[in-house]
């Protein structure tokens, strides 16, 4: 069968790839700039095309409780906002994670802090990775930088949930999500036959009952839960990294860049090349797990790292972690929604190039 | 007669419901959660509708009822129980659904979810834990706590000008359209207990016919935060309790609302 391929806004190509994913219900709280996603489903008969439940909730809590109750009962349950929507969520993914649920998020992220604007950004990063709400937990956290890996990344966060029983955040910036581009469509996929064996569905009789819960009141069960926690999250570091490389192969110097700015700072590389400077691209597509052998590996190669984010600095963090200091890496930002161009990138570049030079060993 | 031939099948009249395990209950001597918990059991045991039955356990003193009720479980997140019901019978619609709360969990951190499934008219059941006070962190103040009452963050009496006034949710849902049987009982004698059974049962019931959400309120006791003995907690909750929530129906499936609550206060 021949793919479809439509032009599509990014927001309103991931509600369609929410339903031919197979998604069992969607959840949300209206938010710009992501409202097109629960628009859409809205106006996309899903009860009809899929069985697909799609519920406009009271709040942001309520809508991430209600992914909790799906979710529990072993189906894909999505949800979506931006930022202070998913500050509100972080209660609901703590407790989502600590009872190894799996589930998708998509965060269109918008700038903070607080209300701040509704113009793109990648500021929710730390949020994103390191956590955001209580407890140690980790998210699986995809980033797209087209309209078609917004589709693609349904799909795969689905199957990245179940296969871990953990929450998958999908973080989208108000870029990719309000551009249009063109895409290809999957096809149908059914939706769940078989409820999972750990899933609530009512006792088997003669069966124990199934309970859902991140309650452990024995510190020894609890440390026990953490380290197996933290084993899952070793096994998802060793087996799901992902990212891209451009022309890294002679590279001197080094863009690490996701999502939105990752397309930026290809055109800079370009701009650099056409200049005479040697520059590559590494694109996490993956922010947990990130890819640190990776980065290490290209810390022995090139002179200088730069990372190109649109917040204050804040995956430069692993990037450092990565190297060990054994390149220099540095920072370049835009914030507040305002979008780096290519000519100031390469320009924040060749500022560090001569200082990258003048470390070099003679 | 000879003990050993007492005991003999025909002889039996009680048995514990097989929707109780057998672990035994946490809870203070004298506490209502473990009867509320016994009514909801033998309602859904009655019914015969155990291994269709998910319900949402709340945060507060009946945290673990996953425990002591033998259906699937799931432990939500303060408050949040309505909103983990909706998801469940959302994708689940033919099975049985309840939540059990307690006031802080439902009336306090918990409104938005409660006020919301009502108001959608979500299928489930939610059974209300009325005490008055927060048991399970050590006493404090709640939202129902009455006018005058002591607590651990009201040591002085709660005083409504500062503090607020005790919340009648239940009387509140009841006017929302979406829910469909609303009703105040007790579990602290033998025939409120039968009563609120039934009440619960009813209110299962009315689960298959998708009609909306019906709230059974238990108003209870909290011997250790109240600071009482058990004998002495039901005396002072027909005393007290009752006249500010009075038992008895407030809304009922074909007649709407029958009771506006406010002949006791
Ligand atoms: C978000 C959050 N805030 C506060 C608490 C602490 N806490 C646990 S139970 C509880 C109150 C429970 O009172 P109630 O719902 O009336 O139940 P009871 O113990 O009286 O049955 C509080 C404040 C918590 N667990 N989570
Ligand atoms: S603290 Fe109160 S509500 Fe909690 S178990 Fe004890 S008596 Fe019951
Ligand atoms: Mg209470």
């Amino acid at each position: 069968m021949k793919k479809e391929i439509r032009l599509m806004k990014g927001n309103e190509a991931m509600a369609e790839a929410a339903i031919l994913a197979g998604v069992d219900a969607y959840f949300g709280y209206p938010i710009t700039p992501q409202s097109e996603i629960i628009e859409y489903l809205m106006s996309a008969n899903t009860a009809e095309r899929t069985g697909m439940q799609v519920l406009q909730a009271e709040s942001e809590i309520a809508a991430i409780n209600m992914v909790y109750g799906a979710a529990g009962c072993g189906k894909r349950a999505l949800t979506s906002s931006s930022s202070p929507g998913i500050s509100l969520k972080m209660e609901g993914i703590s407790y989502l994670a600590g009872a190894e649920l799996p589930c998708v998020i998509v965060n269109v992220v918008r700038a903070g802090p607080g209300l701040a604007t509704i113009q793109p950004s990648q500021s929710d990063y730390f949020q994103a990775v390191k956590g955001g709400g209580h407890g140690d937990y980790k998210l699986i956290v995809l980033a797209p930088s087209t309209v078609q890996e917004s589709v693609d990344f349904i799909r795969l966060s689905f199957d990245l949930a179940f296969k871990y029983r953990n929450p998958v955040m999908i973080l989208s910036d108000g870029i990719i999500g309000q551009m249009m581009e063109k895409v290809e469509l999957f096809e149908q996929q059914p939706r769940l036959s078989e409820p999972p064996e750990w899933a609530t569905r009512g006792k088997k009789p003669g069966a124990k009952s199934t309970v859902i819960t991140s309650l452990h009141l024995e510190s020894e069960d609890m440390e026990q839960v953490n380290l197996r926690l933290q084993a899952k999250y070793r096994e998802v570091e060793k087996h799901e990294v992902r990212f891209e490389l451009f022309r890294c192969e002679d590279a001197e110097v080094l863009f690490v860049a996701f999502g939105s700015s990752a397309r930026i700072a290809r055109k800079a590389m370009d701009l650099a090349r056409s200049k005479g400077i040697r520059a590559g691209l590494l694109r996490p597509i993956t922010l947990f797990p990130f890819p640190v052998e990776e980065i290490r590996r290209l810390a022995g190669q090139v002179s200088g790292m730069l990372t190109v984010e649109m917040n204050a600095g804040q995956m430069v963090e692993d990037v450092r972690l990565a190297v060990n200091g054994r390149t220099p890496v540095e920072h370049f930002g835009r914030f507040g929604g305002m979008i780096p161009g290519p000519d100031e990138i390469l320009e924040a570049l060749e500022t560090r190039l001569e200082e990258w030079h003048q470390k070099q060993p003679a | 007669m000879a003990e050993q031939s007492i005991i003999s099948p025909e002889n039996l009249v009680y048995k514990k419901t097989g929707v109780m395990t057998d672990r035994e209950l946490h809870y203070c001597p004298g506490c209502g959660h473990g009867t509320a918990h016994r009514m909801l059991a033998e309602a859904i045991d009655e019914l015969g509708i155990q291994s269709e039955t998910i319900g949402v356990a709340p945060v507060g003193c009946s945290v673990l009822a996953y425990y002591y009720l033998n259906v699937d479980m799931q432990e939500a997140a303060h408050g949040r129980a309505p909103a983990v019901a909706t998801g469940i019978k959302r994708v689940l619609p033919e099975k049985y659904v309840f939540t059990y709360q307690g006031d802080g969990d439902l009336a306090a951190i918990g409104t938005a979810e409660t006020i919301h499934a009502c108001n959608r008219g979500e299928n489930f059941l939610i059974v209300f834990i009325n005490n008055g006070i927060y048991g399970m962190t050590g006493g404090q103040m709640a939202p129902t706590t009455l006018p005058g009452m002591k607590s651990s963050t009201c040591p002085l009496g709660r005083d409504v000008l500062t503090m607020g006034n005790p919340l009648k949710i239940t009387e509140l849902v009841a006017q929302l359209p979406g829910t469909y049987y609303v009703t105040r009982q007790s579990v602290h004698t033998p025939g409120n207990a039968r009563k609120a059974r039934r009440a619960m049962k009813k209110a299962l019931e009315y689960q298959k016919e998708n009609k909306g959400t019906c709230v059974v309120e238990v108003v209870s006791n909290c011997p250790s935060g109240w600071k009482m003995n058990p004998v002495e907690s039901n005396k002072w909750m027909e005393e007290n309790m009752f006249p500010f929530y009075p038992l008895g129906d407030i809304k009922v499936p074909g007649k709407g609302l029958v009771s506006d609550g406010k002949n006791g206060s």
